[in-house]
Formats: structure tokens, C-alpha cells, sequence
């Protein structure tokens, strides 16, 4: 292929053609445009009159050069240029593409797909048969799939990266079930140097020629994080160690609402040469409880990613006493031991029970607390259901109090006998007694117990069937120490013995931490050993797939203890969250002492980048430049011969105005409304579709504002017309709905936004304009559309306008609330059924909120509703009795403003008495 | 419904809302002829106008004999003096007019036509003397001559590029309505003007114009034809010849006043685009000529 500046051509004797362009230039320049014909009376006066140049005849240049652009670029298009001219790889036989499919593939994986599919084209070419094996997955009978090539191209997207390496035994094994003659191998390496791809590579080269393709760039992993000193320590390390790199740590989790999101960022710097950088976190603990895991920013690949698990954690543990501490008796304090075996691992917190359930702890201890209140035990019993963990302790007031004696408390394990018992005091004859040995069924089972552990005072459980299974830890004389019961998913566990020393020397002993941690009250150790996680099941719950991307873990199969111990995913057990009895462990890509080791290809091997220099075909673009100009050209022509003046400017005008307009008008108008709404008090009203009843609503609101400007201090600006789909509703402190039987019913949007609005404070006044011929409810069309219209709204009940309702005294006293028509059926807001009436008080003692809606029919607008010049539009009743009644009607559109406005301020008024005779005091 | 039936009808309807049109009769010893003008004095006429007492002089068939019965002096019964006026109007019919610059104006001779006709109306109905230049008949009052003209205009005749007036008949002290472009040769029109002037002829230069011929709004490389296509003129840069169009275009109006000055005539241009309304009150009030 003939190549110019890196152009090659397909067809480069056309290029000859160039050479007739300044021919082309004289022939063009000495013919000029064509002339209109015109007719035109006027040429009379025309006659002798000579232009002013003679230049003018010719083509101006600028036409002329962008005709000779255009040529041209018509013929260079189809002289076939291409770009990077690709010269044909040789080779002919089978072919056999090998790609590593790792996590550290993932990162660049469509390159690498394009380079597949690029080799892909030129075995295409060649005419070779191709197979493409992953090497993390290989074909499960060994053999090698040789296909025609093309077949591939579909099935490449079928590929992707695993989150794992290739599996060492599996792969020693493979080439001798291979049965090939001889083959070139392509094989797109990770670029990490795992065990066996040597002994793969020198398999291979004994069929053919290898090549390697392999991203030049550094591998980045992160290993687990960990907790040291309080803060969360984050180590990532890479491949490579040339080059100074800094990468950003991103830790998510689920926010307080349930939603995924970024929790925090930090910088990771690696310094050049160093292959380990680490960053220290010091998260608040209820935010660090939150993270599920860390990535690299920018990186997508499962090695950039590393979950957390409950090694992270540090829970929450929540302190209750039911003594009030007594001053200067620290050692005394019921949970002074357990403050002191919980700081270094807990993050403790105290308060009352109702601030204690709001944080949601992981447990919550009481300490010699036996009542709990009523009102809290529900919440209490639903924070266990959903899995949490109340430690109780006994002590002098749970054994004097009655709970759980006759019949088992919800919130104790067991019942218990009266009075409890002490054991080797000097009034009593038996010894303290020591603890028995753990059973195995016991959590604490293992431990150690110190010889010099007394129990001297216990409260006594109640036998019961169920006590046997209940007990997880006696005194040597077999009565219960420790008694625990599931609750849901939580656990309920009471230690028969004071949270501090005046029971028991069990809290002053290490045992008494290490049950603390069996109980998973504080932090275990971060990694289990394998003989902690013999004979046991987890159950995988999320796991990430070779991008790096969280997947639920949907079916999956459970993984033995032994497998998840060895911390190395494979293809039965991907990297992932895996959920035990009561605790969960991460399984990551990297552990904590995996070396990123960048692989190292013997000389004889070439090594290639990834790139992909495509090939590109100009030829299109030539041809549709040269088009381009060509049309430029007959726009220009016709410029010229002045035959675009009227049709061109105006259509192109049009055209302009067109595709500008629309975004224009509808950013002005969402703004513009929020401005109006907003810059002062504005009504507005529900725009129902019928023009007429539209225009009376508007000019009724226009009336009443300039009542309102008149007589209060509400200055209101003019009404807006509201369209309550596409308009926000949060600007307006009122909504006057007159109803029509035509207008549509608004979308579920809409009423959604409705509700919000009415849950937010606004205030919408139903008019269904028909009180002169009937009554409130389902007697008229308009009842009938009202109530259809109002079915999805979130209504409170409601009740007619009480005689002592806040609205009839907010600004004028009032009883009568007329609009147009003089009808008494005002609904609002019904008030709470236990409103009294006080001896001596006007009014029901209601402070309640703004009624959410007024709902009527007296045609309140038409009565309001005046023309600009603030002349009355609709005469109302008939002579002085009809103005009267317009102004109670005015009288009425103030005092709903005032209350919608200002509240039910009018409604404290009772108190005032009260509050005087307070003062006086 | 005819073509005539048709320009007479919307001509009737323009004509509609003004009151009858009076034209000024200046004080004409000779104009004998019998109108329907009063003169606000005694004089030759139908109308009964005053009985004054008989003078030595007074022929007897003068006196009216009835009214001198009543008492004992002779009384003449004299009658209004009523005049009627004579009005040529002339409409260019030559091709120069058959242009509209857009589709949605009339043509120059469209309007020339209907206002024309509108004007005939008006003085038919107010009793003058109205005669088409082209019917090359004397001027009549009657409905039958309103026929005629409407007839006459609506002819579509062959015509050269650029009209010129050529009347045979022209009543001395008559009035003369010329409408056209005024775009051809100005000598015809000045020897037309000449000959009016000598025989006491007052009138209107009434020139209509297309929106375009004032504007000039070409560009480019053009051939200009002239309707009939007799004339041609060609250019490479249209909009370069505007200014001096204009200017010509100017100097031509200019010509025309200083021409109907000269012989105490009245001169307008009206645009095809204005209103046809406006146009006939203006020719309406020059005709009557009130003070």
C-alpha cells in the first residue's frame, strides 16, 4: 500500500487527479454566477446606469478555494486513504489465544478484549483457526477448542475477568491432556507472576512461537483493612515500585437511609520505589461501623476493592445502670468492671433508653436494672427481634423486685426465684463456690477457667423445662451462672452475678473479658485460625465478581471453615462476605501478606503492549466533507446572487429560533416561578382547564389580595395560576381548587407532590361553587368530582366548621363563612376527640395545627374576585344584603389567610389567663 | 357574476362610507351645464331657491304670478343656481402596471383600477359629470356610465411597456384624474398637462407604486426586464445600483410636483401596499378641494 505521512492509499493514482486543480481554478474563476431574471417596472430609471467595478464578474476567491477544498477532498476520499495502514501479521496455522481472565485483568479488560478481537481479524485474514482459552477457566474436558476464527467474534463478549488466579493444580494438569499438533500462542498475561505460569510457558513453547501481550503499567491491590491504635489502617500494594503514585481510597457502605454511597476518601501516596502505602483512618465508630468496603478510586478491578468484616467493626455497647451512681465510689459503679474490659475493644455509650435505642447499639447493657418501663419495653423487644443483644446483670434491686417470678419476663431468660441466695458469707454456711467447666454447647466452651474465681451471692433461676438448654455457664454446684435465650435474632443473657465485685470476683478475673468476647460483646481477634473454623459452614452473602463490583451472593453454595481459613478465593469460593453462626469473615483478593510480584518473560519471548492501532478509513469522512463544502458552496452561490435575502434568513432564522427556544423558555419558567412564588406572599390557584372558571379564580385571589394589602399586614403580590403537574408546590402557603367535573385527575406525581405539600403545612381550599343548589357531599356532580379528586389526598378527617374553631376568630370574629352563596357547609379538619371544653373558657383548649384543608362550596372566588382596576366583577345577593355579604365573604378570605399564615396563634389565647394569673404569682 | 359586475361592487363598497362628493366648482361664468350642485345662489337651475321682488327689467314670464297674487308687489320666483363639474379620469393601462412585488398585494393597476372606479362612484353619486379617458366619450352622470367605466377598466387590453395619457375630449374647466405610475416618458404627461392648463383643466397626478420599486431590495448579479419585456438591464452587483435608483426614483417624483405646481394640480404617490381607503380620501379631498 502505497503510504504518505502515515496515510496509506488504496487507490494513489487517483491523487494524479490534484494536478488538474489550478486548471479547474481558471476554468471556475473566469465563469460567474449565473443572473436572475427579474421583473421589475423600475428599469426604466435603471437604464444607463454602469456598475461600479468590473471585478465583480469573476467568483470571489473564497468560493473558489472552498470549490477547490471540496474537489479535493473528493479526490483524496476516494483515492481509499487510511489511516495507520496496518501492515498483516504473518503466520499461518492454528492460533491459540491465552488469556489470564485474573482480577488484575479487569482493569483493562476491553483492551484487552479489542486486542483479542484485533488478532481476531487478522486469523480472519490468514485464514487460521483459532481458540480462545481462559486461563482461570478452563474448558472442562482440557482440550484446546480450535474454531474457524470468525465464530469467536461473538462469543468474545462472553469472556470476563474472575476474582482469582488461576488455579494451580488444574493448570499443572492441562497441557497433558492438549492433543495438537503445533500451535502459535498469543497470550495476554495479567502481568503478575502467580506459580505455574513457567512451567505453562515452557509447555507451550514447545508447539510453537509464543507471544506476549501484557499492560506495561504497575498492579495495584488493597490489602484488608485492619484496626490498629484506634484508627483503620489501609495498606495497598502494587507490582511495580518505579514512579511515585498517588491514588484516591474511597470507603461505602450504607448510609443512614439504607442507600450505598461514598462514606469517606483519603489519599494513598506510594513513594517512589516503595511497593506498600498505607493510610490511616480515624473514623467516628458509627461511620467506620457503616463501611462494607474500600476501593481505589478509578480502578476497576477485585484487587482494588477489599470488604471489611466484623474484624473492622467495633461495637456499640451500651451502658445501663439502674443505681444512680454514688459519688466517689468509682469501684462501686455496677459498670465500672465492664467499662474496664470494654473500652480498649467497644465503643461504649451511655444515656437514657430512649437516646440508647435511637443509636441502635449493638448491645445493650443493664446492670442490676429491674424494671424497664412500658413504654420502652416495645421498642426494646423489636431492637432484639432485629438482632439485638441485652446483657443483664443481676444485683440487689433485680433480686428484690418481682420480675420474671411468676411467669417469665419477655426480657430475662429465665424466671427466678425470690430473694436469691448468698453463698459463704458470715451468716451462711456453705463455701463461695467456684465455677464448673464449660459444656460444649456453651460459647465460653474452652475457655480457662482461674482457680480463683468466687461466687458468693446469685439470684436463683426458677427450674423450668427449658432451663437446661438455657444455661450456659453454672457454678460447680450446677445452679445457673450465665442463662441466655434467643429473642428473634437477637439474644437476651443474664449473668446471675453483679456487673461489678460485690457478687462475685468473676468481673475482676480475665475470664470475665475473654465471656465478654465469646458473647461477642467486644471485638475478637481480626482472622480466625484454621482450628477456630474446622467443621464449620458459611454461607457466602455478597461477593464480588473480577471488576471489583458487589453481587449478591443469590444461591451460592455454602464453604467449608477449613477453605475460608486459607483466605485465597477460587472458584468455589469467590472473594466475598461470608456469614457464620455470629460473626462474619471477608475473603479478599489480596491478604494481608500477598506480594504483588510483576512477571518476568524470558528473553526469547516477545513482549507486546496492549494498544490497539485500528485501522481507519478515511475515505467516508472525505467524502462527506467534500459534501459539506458543496453545500456551504450552494449556500454561498446563492448568497452571492442574492438570492438567499428573504427565504434563507428567515427560515434559517426560524430554524435557530426553533432549537432554542423551548430549553430557553422552560429553564426561564421553572426559575422565574420560584423567584415570583417566593420574593413575597403569594396565593395561588389549581389551574382546572376550564378557561372561565380559571380567570374567575385568579381574579377572586387578586381581589383578596388587595383585601389582604388594604386591612392586614399580609402584602401580598398578584396570584399565580398553578399547574399542578409540572409546577413545584413547596413555594405556596395556600391552594385555592375550585372544581370543575371536566378537569383531569391529577397524575400519582402530582399527587405525590400534593401530599407533601399538604404534609408540609399547605393548605388547600375545595370550592366546589355549587352551595346554591346543594349540599356538601355526594348530591352534585362537583361533590361527586371532589371526592374523586381528593380519594389519593392525605386527608385527616373531618368535621364542619366548629362554632370555636381557630378560623372564626383569626383576624374579624365570624360565624358565617359565605362566598357567592351563603351556605354553612364549611369542612375542615376535625379536632381530637378529646378535646374538652374548660369551665369558664370560650373555647376547646385545641392546639392542634393548620387545617390542611378547607373544603366548601360557596364560590368564594366569584365573590372575591375583581377586575384590575379593583372593581367588583360578580354581583353577590341583592342590594346592602348582598354587600354584606361580599364583605364577610372578604372577611372570611382574611381570616383563612391569617390562619394558614400564622397558625392557630389565636388558639394559645386560652392560655392566657392561665399565664396571667402565673405572673401575677 | 362578472368581472366588471365585480370591480364595480367592491369599488361601490369602498365608495360606501364616504359622504357624496362635492367637487369644488371654482367660479366658472361659462360652466352651463345643469348639475345637481346647488351654488347657494340664484341662478340657472330646478330647485326653487328664493321669490324676490320684481325689478324694472325682469322679463314678465319671469314673475310668478301665484306668489304676486298674495299681495300687491310682482315677485320673480328665481331658482338655485346649480353647476355640475366634469371629471376625466385616466388610468394608465400600460404592462409597467400589471406587477405586484408580492403575491399578497394587488398589482399597481389592480389599485389604479379600484380606486379609479371608487372615485367615479363618489361623484356619480354626487352628481358630476364623469367620463373615462379610454371610452373617449364625453362625461355623463348616470348609473348606465358607472356601467360603462367599470366595463371599460376591466377590459384587458394590449398595451406598450409605459403609458401615456392621450385625451381627445377635454371639457374646458373640467377636473382630471391621472392615475399611473408614472414611470414611462414624463414628456407625454407634460404635453398632456400643457394642453389641461390652457383649457382652465385642473386635476390630480395620482402615482401609485409598487413597496418594491421604492425599495430596491436586490442583490447580486440581476437582469432587470421591464414588464412587457421591451427593456433590459443588466448587472453584476444589483445592491450597488440602489442608491442611485433612489435618487433617480426621487428625482422623478420631484419632476412630477414641480410639473403639477406649474399648472396647479395636485400630486400624490400611493403605495400598493397602503390602504386603498386612505388613497380615496386623499383623491376625494383633492378633487373637492375644500377651503
Amino acid at each position: 500500500m502505497f503510504t504518505l505521512f502515515g496515510i496509506g492509499f488504496a487507490a494513489p493514482w487517483l491523487l494524479l487527479a490534484l494536478a488538474a486543480l489550478p486548471i479547474l481554478w481558471i476554468l471556475l474563476r473566469a465563469v460567474p454566477p449565473a443572473p436572475i431574471r427579474r421583473r421589475f417596472p423600475g428599469v426604466a430609471l435603471l437604464l444607463g446606469l454602469e456598475d461600479d467595478e468590473t471585478q465583480t464578474d469573476k467568483t470571489p476567491w473564497w468560493l473558489l478555494l472552498l470549490r477547490m477544498l471540496a474537489v479535493a477532498a473528493m479526490i483524496i476520499g476516494f483515492a481509499g486513504p487510511v489511516l495507520n495502514p496496518q501492515d498483516q501479521r504473518a503466520g499461518d496455522g492454528d492460533l491459540l489465544v491465552l488469556m489470564d481472565g485474573t482480577w488484575a485483568d479487569a482493569r483493562d479488560w476491553t483492551r484487552r478484549v479489542e486486542r483479542v478481537d484485533a488478532l481476531l481479524d487478522e486469523a480472519i485474514r490468514n485464514g487460521r483457526r483459532v481458540a480462545i482459552v481462559q486461563l482461570t477457566d478452563l474448558p472442562p474436558d482440557g482440550e484446546l477448542p480450535f474454531q474457524a476464527a470468525d465464530a469467536w467474534g461473538n462469543r468474545l463478549a462472553s469472556f470476563a475477568p474472575r476474582p482469582f488466579l488461576p488455579d494451580q493444580e488444574a493448570l499443572a494438569a492441562w497441557p497433558e491432556q492438549w492433543n495438537a499438533d503445533g500451535f502459535d500462542v498469543f497470550w495476554l498475561s495479567d502481568g503478575l507472576d502467580w506459580t505455574g505460569r513457567e512451567d505453562l510457558l515452557a509447555a507451550l513453547e514447545g508447539y510453537g512461537e509464543v507471544t506476549v501481550f501484557e499492560n506495561p503499567r504497575a498492579l495495584v491491590g488493597l490489602r484488608p483493612a485492619e484496626f490498629e491504635d484506634g484508627d483503620v489502617v489501609v495498606r495497598a500494594t502494587r507490582s511495580r515500585t518505579a514512579g511515585a503514585t498517588e491514588m484516591q481510597l474511597v470507603a461505602r457502605g450504607l448510609d443512614p437511609n439504607g442507600v450505598e454511597r461514598q462514606l469517606t476518601a483519603a489519599d494513598l501516596v506510594f513513594a517512589e520505589g516503595e511497593a506498600e502505602a498505607s493510610v490511616a483512618l480515624n473514623l467516628p465508630p458509627e461511620l467506620r461501623n457503616r463501611i462494607t468496603r474500600f476501593e481505589l478510586a478509578g480502578i476497576r478491578s477485585a484487587g482494588a476493592v477489599t470488604m471489611t468484616d466484623d474484624a473492622l467493626r467495633r461495637r456499640e455497647v451500651a451502658l445501663v445502670s439502674g443505681r444512680d451512681d454514688r459519688e466517689g465510689l468509682e469501684l462501686l459503679s455496677p459498670t465500672h468492671y465492664l467499662e474496664q474490659a470494654l473500652e480498649p475493644t467497644a465503643d461504649l455509650i451511655g444515656g437514657d433508653m430512649q437516646d440508647i435505642l435511637l443509636a441502635n447499639p449493638d448491645v445493650i447493657v443493664l446492670a442490676d436494672v429491674a424494671k424497664v418501663s412500658e413504654a420502652e419495653v416495645e421498642p426494646l423487644l423489636e431492637w432484639l427481634d432485629a438482632g439485638g443483644m441485652l446483657l443483664r446483670f443481676a444485683g440487689a434491686k433485680l433480686a428484690a423486685s418481682d420480675v420474671s417470678r411468676a411467669e417469665e419476663d419477655p426480657l430475662m431468660p429465665v424466671r427466678l426465684r425470690a430473694g436469691g441466695r448468698t453463698i459463704g458469707g458470715a451468716m451462711s454456711w456453705g463455701e463461695p463456690k467456684a465455677l464448673r467447666g464449660f459444656s460444649e454447647t456453651s460459647p465460653f466452651y474452652g475457655l480457662a477457667i482461674p482457680e480463683d474465681v468466687r461466687v458468693t451471692s446469685q439470684v436463683m433461676a426458677q427450674p423450668d423445662p427449658t432451663l437446661a438448654e438455657r444455661v450456659i455457664a453454672s457454678l460447680a454446684d450446677g445452679t445457673p451462672l450465665v442463662t441466655r435465650k434467643r429473642v428473634g435474632q437477637g439474644q437476651v443473657v443474664l449473668f446471675h452475678v453483679t456487673a461489678n465485685a460485690e457478687w462475685s470476683t468473676l468481673p475482676l478475673s480475665g475470664l470475665f473479658v475473654q465471656m465478654l468476647e465469646r458473647l461477642a460483646v467486644s471485638t475478637r481477634p481480626a482472622q480466625p485460625t484454621a482450628e477456630d473454623l474446622e467443621g464449620t459452614v458459611w454461607v457466602p452473602d455478597a461477593v464480588l465478581d473480577g471488576f471489583g463490583v458487589v453481587r449478591d451472593a443469590g444461591a451460592l453454595p455454602g464453604v467449608a471453615g477449613e477453605d475460608l481459613a486459607t483466605g485465597r478465593p477460587n472458584a468455589a469460593m469467590p472473594p466475598g462476605l461470608y456469614t457464620g453462626e455470629d460473626r462474619r469473615i471477608a475473603v479478599n483478593v489480596i491478604g494481608a501478606e500477598t506480594e504483588l510480584v510483576a512477571t518476568a518473560w524470558p528473553a526469547s519471548i516477545p513482549v507486546e503492549g496492549l494498544a490497539v492501532l485500528r485501522e481507519t478509513a478515511l475515505k467516508g469522512w472525505l467524502l462527506a466533507a467534500a459534501l459539506a463544502l458543496l453545500a456551504v458552496d450552494v449556500l454561498a452561490s446563492l448568497w452571492l446572487g442574492g438570492r438567499l435575502r428573504r427565504v434563507g434568513s428567515s427560515a434559517l432564522g426560524g430554524v435557530l429560533a426553533l432549537a432554542l427556544l423551548p430549553t430557553l423558555s422552560e429553564a426561564q419558567s421553572a426559575d422565574d416561578l420560584a423567584l415570583l412564588a417566593t420574593a413575597e406572599v403569594v396565593l395561588a390557584h389549581v389551574i382546572t382547564g376550564d378557561q372561565r372558571v380559571d380567570d374567575v379564580a385568579f381574579a377572586g385571589l387578586r381581589g383578596l389580595s388587595d383585601t389582604l394589602w388594604q386591612r392586614t399586614s399580609i402584602e401580598p403580590a398578584n396570584p399565580l395560576s398553578v399547574n399542578l403537574e409540572t409546577d413545584e408546590l413547596a413555594f405556596f402557603p395556600f391552594l385555592y381548587w375550585p372544581v370543575t367535573t371536566e378537569q383531569p385527575v391529577p397524575s400519582d406525581l402530582a399527587y405525590a407532590k400534593l401530599n407533601r405539600y399538604l404534609r408540609g403545612g399547605g393548605m388547600i381550599l375545595f370550592d366546589t361553587r355549587d352551595a346554591d343548589i346543594a349540599r356538601f357531599g355526594q348530591a352534585s356532580p362537583n361533590g361527586r368530582k371532589l371526592q374523586q379528586l381528593a380519594r389519593p389526598l392525605d386527608i385527616p378527617a373531618l368535621e364542619p366548621l366548629p362554632e370555636d374553631h381557630v378560623l372564626t376568630r383569626t383576624f374579624y370574629l365570624l360565624q358565617d363563612f359565605p362566598g357567592r352563596h351563603n351556605s354553612r357547609d364549611v369542612w375542615v379538619e376535625a379536632a381530637p376527640p378529646d378535646a374538652e371544653l374548660v369551665e369558664g373558657m370560650p373555647f376547646r383548649n385545641l392546639n392542634d395545627n393548620v387545617t390542611p384543608v378547607v373544603i366548601g362550596g360557596n364560590d368564594w372566588a366569584a365573590a372575591w374576585a375583581t377586575d384590575e382596576t379593583g372593581r367588583v366583577m360578580f354581583p353577590v345577593g341583592r342590594g346592602f344584603a348582598g354587600e354584606r355579604q361580599r364583605e364577610l365573604a372578604n372577611r372570611f378570605g382574611v381570616n383563612l389567610m391569617m390562619h394558614v399564615l400564622t397558625g392557630n396563634y389565636k388558639s394559645d389565647q386560652v392560655h392566657v389567663p392561665a399565664l396571667l394569673d402565673r405572673l401575677g404569682n | 357574476m362578472t368581472a366588471h359586475g365585480a370591480l364595480r361592487q367592491r369599488a361601490e363598497a369602498l365608495a360606501g362610507p364616504l359622504p357624496d362628493l362635492l367637487a369644488e366648482a371654482e367660479h366658472l361664468a361659462q360652466a352651463v351645464m345643469l348639475g345637481a350642485h346647488g351654488r347657494r345662489r340664484a341662478g340657472m337651475g330646478d330647485e326653487f331657491w328664493q321669490y324676490r321682488p320684481a325689478r324694472a327689467g325682469d322679463p314678465v314670464r319671469a314673475i310668478d304670478w301665484r306668489r304676486s297674487a298674495k299681495s300687491d308687489a310682482h315677485f320673480v320666483r328665481e331658482k338655485e343656481w346649480q353647476a355640475a363639474q366634469a371629471v376625466l379620469v385616466w388610468v394608465d393601462e400600460a404592462q409597467s402596471m400589471n406587477f405586484a412585488s408580492d403575491k399578497n398585494l394587488p398589482t399597481k393597476a389592480d389599485r389604479a383600477r379600484l380606486l379609479a372606479m371608487a372615485i367615479s362612484v363618489l361623484l356619480i353619486r354626487g352628481g358630476e359629470r364623469v367620463a373615462l379617458v379610454s371610452l373617449g366619450t364625453p362625461p355623463r352622470s348616470s348609473q348606465l356610465q358607472l356601467l360603462r367605466i367599470a366595463q371599460a377598466l376591466s377590459d384587458e387590453t394590449e398595451a406598450a411597456d409605459y403609458g401615456a395619457p392621450v385625451i381627445r375630449i377635454m371639457p374646458p374647466h373640467s377636473r382630471a384624474v391621472f392615475v399611473s405610475d408614472f414611470l414611462g416618458d414624463l414628456a407625454a404627461f407634460e404635453e398632456q398637462l400643457t394642453r389641461a392648463a390652457d383649457r382652465g383643466v385642473k386635476g390630480v397626478l395620482y402615482q401609485v407604486l409598487d413597496p418594491q420599486e421604492e425599495a430596491f431590495p436586490f442583490d447580486g448579479r440581476t437582469i432587470f426586464q421591464s414588464v412587457g419585456g421591451t427593456l433590459e438591464h443588466e448587472t453584476l452587483k444589483a445592491g450597488d445600483l440602489r442608491a442611485r435608483y433612489l435618487e433617480r426614483l426621487a428625482e422623478r417624483k420631484a419632476r412630477l410636483q414641480d410639473l403639477a405646481r406649474a399648472v396647479d394640480w395636485q400630486y400624490t404617490c400611493h403605495h400598493t401596499g397602503g390602504s386603498a381607503q386612505s388613497a380615496l380620501l386623499w383623491l376625494y379631498g383633492a378633487i373637492e378641494r375644500r377651503r
